[in-house]
């Protein structure tokens, strides 16, 4: 367990301040609507999060994030399995109980209140003293960056300004979590950029455990220790985002990470050779059965090269700033892949072009598990 | 702003009827009474001897001035009036603003048979108002109702002959308050409903004493729907008319043998509107005052609340 880094006064023992590891084991939930139909949203998961750490729970719309998160928190219960903060079963714990703090999607800020009244609001349920409580929301919106704000409105605050007051508020009672819904959704492009690196900031200075829910992978990547893929409530992988970036255990998540998307490409492995369709041969000495299999080739994997092994024809040709796409159609097939190219100084549209990929991942087509 | 302008014809065409109807039935009357209330001795009918002038549309007048108003003053049925309207207004209003939240918080909170109570506390407001009074006359009867009945107390009389003005007004009271709240537990039950369930969940979170769930975030964020509910409520409860007639039957504002002991304002007013003599002009000045009271008192409650009303 670390202690916690802040300057912030210790308020007595009414005010949790350890962060501490948080483990779900074998996490499950599942709805039961009226006419009888069962839907599971989470199934059987199991996630160690370790002390001080910011992970996010990535995953599609529906995935179960969400759920996972509002379980974490205690305001849904779970069907099975249980939930430790440290030592600590919280399981069958309520919410007021758990020592956690929740920032909402829409951040729930009490709208009667001002912004100093919404922070204080926690101290005050606690008993902390007036004075006391005063300066430790002061303090707590000294480190969100909105100390000169406390005497407005929420209604008088841009969505970023009242994101900060929802983190506060959820930290002035020094939680032994911190959990975030989709903390950056509601703000615009360029807010989001900057929030999620405050976020990361606030998270280093306090040392608190925290868990956030994003189906923004480049959200989630930017920010986290750790990401937990997920989908139809089941984790897919979690590890440190470049690992899982680079080494997805499966179709479904190398998809779901990397913007412009994976290029996936039917291909099948006869004999030990990788081949594609048209019966190119990428490479050799695979020990997998004969099979039709997907392969996953990220946009950066792929080399311009004069002999290489895939030829391809340009479609479109993007500058994106620093780097060039390149969208063409792989001769001999119906796909059009892109690939990211540092300069196309000497590429013109409708011109073939041989390429090299330098790395790439082969799924099982069924199953979309990725052969190692 | 051109758009409108080009449609105003199709959008008085719309509301013509409607402004028709208003026009001959609320807007004229009441231009009508505010003219009647200021002339003296004015007659309807128009017995026009020399010394009268006559009024537009009829009837004659002798001076113009605040005689009506002096004569509303000293009489006694007025005062009686105001005490009735008075007590009812500032007791049965708060009583039914805070019994109608604590029910509304209550089925809020009740998650089986809510669709049930919702319906059983709805029951009176889609009752006729007469039949109510039936039947609140006969659970208050002297002899075989069911209050004393139950109290052993028969021979007691509540609404019949012999009432003190105590209990009679405790009747009173019990159907103003019952019979007010089914509209406002409807409206505070709505509106509990459409608070977000997120900042309750972020109060639970903050381990949230239920009282100051209640009062500091329930009551604050109902505050708009609290206001309005009392301000239409003192307006509905200064008009109280219908209530004593349908207790103590049509003609009488009190228990057999002291008739006008529970007479309202408008009971009041409507009285004068009928009497022989110079009915009119003394009925309008008794509606022009309460006018001003029920203005003053609206004017007073926006006051008041703004500071405590988030809207």
């Amino acid at each position: 367990m670390e202690k916690v880094s802040t300057n912030v006064t210790d308020v007595g023992d009414k005010i949790i301040h350890q962060s501490v590891d948080v483990r779900l084991q074998n996490l499950t939930k599942v709805f039961f609507e009226k006419s009888g139909k069962k839907t599971v949203a989470v199934d059987d998961f199991s996630i160690l999060i370790p002390a001080g750490k910011l992970i996010g729970l990535l995953g599609p719309s529906g995935c179960g994030k969400s759920t996972t998160l509002y379980m974490i928190a205690g305001l849904h219960k779970p069907t099975a399995g249980s939930i430790f903060f440290g030592d600590d079963d919280v399981t069958n714990m309520p919410p007021e109980k758990r020592g956690i703090g929740l920032v909402f999607q829409n951040y729930a800020l009490y709208p009667h209140f001002t912004v100093r009244q919404n922070i204080m609001f926690p101290l005050e349920n606690l008993k902390v003293p007036k004075e006391e409580a005063l300066k430790l929301a002061q303090q707590m919106a000294e480190l969100v960056h909105i100390g000169d704000l406390m005497d407005r409105k929420p209604s008088q605050l841009s969505g970023g300004q009242q994101q900060r007051v929802a983190i506060a508020r959820a930290l002035v009672k020094r939680p032994r979590v911190l959990l975030l819904d989709e903390p950056l959704s509601n703000l615009d492009a360029r807010l989001r950029l900057q929030t999620r690196e405050e976020i990361k900031r606030i998270q280093r200075e306090t040392g608190i455990t925290t868990i956030f829910v994003t189906h923004d992978q480049e959200e989630a990547m930017s920010i986290s220790d750790e990401i937990v893929v997920m989908n139809y409530g089941i984790k897919q992988q979690m590890n440190h985002p470049q690992a899982v970036y680079d080494e997805p255990v499966n179709m479904f998540v190398a998809k779901f990470l990397g913007n412009p998307p994976i290029n996936i490409i039917p291909a099948k492995i006869v004999g030990g050779q990788l081949t594609l369709l048209d019966n190119t041969v990428l490479e050799k000495g695979f020990e997998i059965a004969d099979q039709e299999v997907m392969i996953g080739l990220r946009p950066e994997y792929f080399k311009i090269v004069s002999t290489g092994k895939i030829t391809a024809q340009i479609e479109m040709i993007e500058h994106i700033g620093r780097d060039t796409m390149i969208i063409c159609q792989l001769e001999n097939a119906e796909n059009t892949i892109r690939v990211i190219v540092p300069s196309a100084k000497n590429l013109t549209v409708n011109q073939k072009i041989k390429l090299n990929a330098t790395k790439f991942f082969i799924f099982n087509k069924e199953t979309g598990e990725r052969y190692k | 702003m051109l758009e409108y302008k080009k449609d105003g014809w199709k959008a008085t065409l719309a509301l013509a009827p409607m402004l028709l109807l208003m026009s001959v039935f609320t807007f004229w009357p009441i231009i009508n009474s505010l003219i009647m209330a200021f002339l003296e001795d004015y007659s309807f009918g128009g017995m026009a001897s020399h010394a009268y002038a006559r009024v537009i549309g009829g009837g004659t007048y002798n001076g113009i001035g605040f005689a009506n108003f002096v004569q509303v003053f000293n009489e006694k049925d007025f005062w009686v009036a105001l005490k009735n309207t008075s007590v009812m207004v500032f007791i049965s209003v708060p009583l039914t603003v805070i019994i109608g939240l604590a029910i509304a918080v209550g089925l809020n909170a009740t998650k089986k048979l809510q669709g049930f109570f919702q319906t059983v506390f709805f029951l009176p407001y889609v009752t006729n108002t007469i039949a109510l009074g039936l039947v609140f006359g006969s659970v208050f009867h002297i002899e075989y109702g069911l209050i004393n009945k139950v109290f052993g107390t028969v021979g007691l009389s509540w609404i019949n002959h012999g009432a003190t003005w105590w209990r009679a007004m405790l009747v009173l009271m019990v159907y103003t308050v019952w019979n007010g709240l089914a509209f406002k537990i409807i409206v505070f039950l709505s509106g509990m409903q459409s608070i977000d369930k997120q900042y309750y969940q972020a109060a639970q979170i903050d381990s949230t004493p239920r009282w100051r769930v209640f009062s500091k975030i329930t009551v604050p964020l109902l505050s708009p729907m609290i206001l309005y509910i009392t301000i239409t409520s003192f307006i509905g409860a200064f008009k109280a008319y219908s209530s004593v007639i349908a207790i103590f039957g049509t003609g009488d504002y009190g228990p057999v043998g002291n008739e006008k002991m529970m007479i309202t304002l408008v009971g009041y007013i409507y009285d004068k509107m009928w009497e022989s003599g110079t009915p009119f002009g003394v009925g309008s000045a008794g509606s022009l005052i309460l006018f001003a009271i029920i203005l003053l008192i609206t004017f007073v409650q926006f006051r008041v609340s703004k500071k405590r009303v988030h809207y």
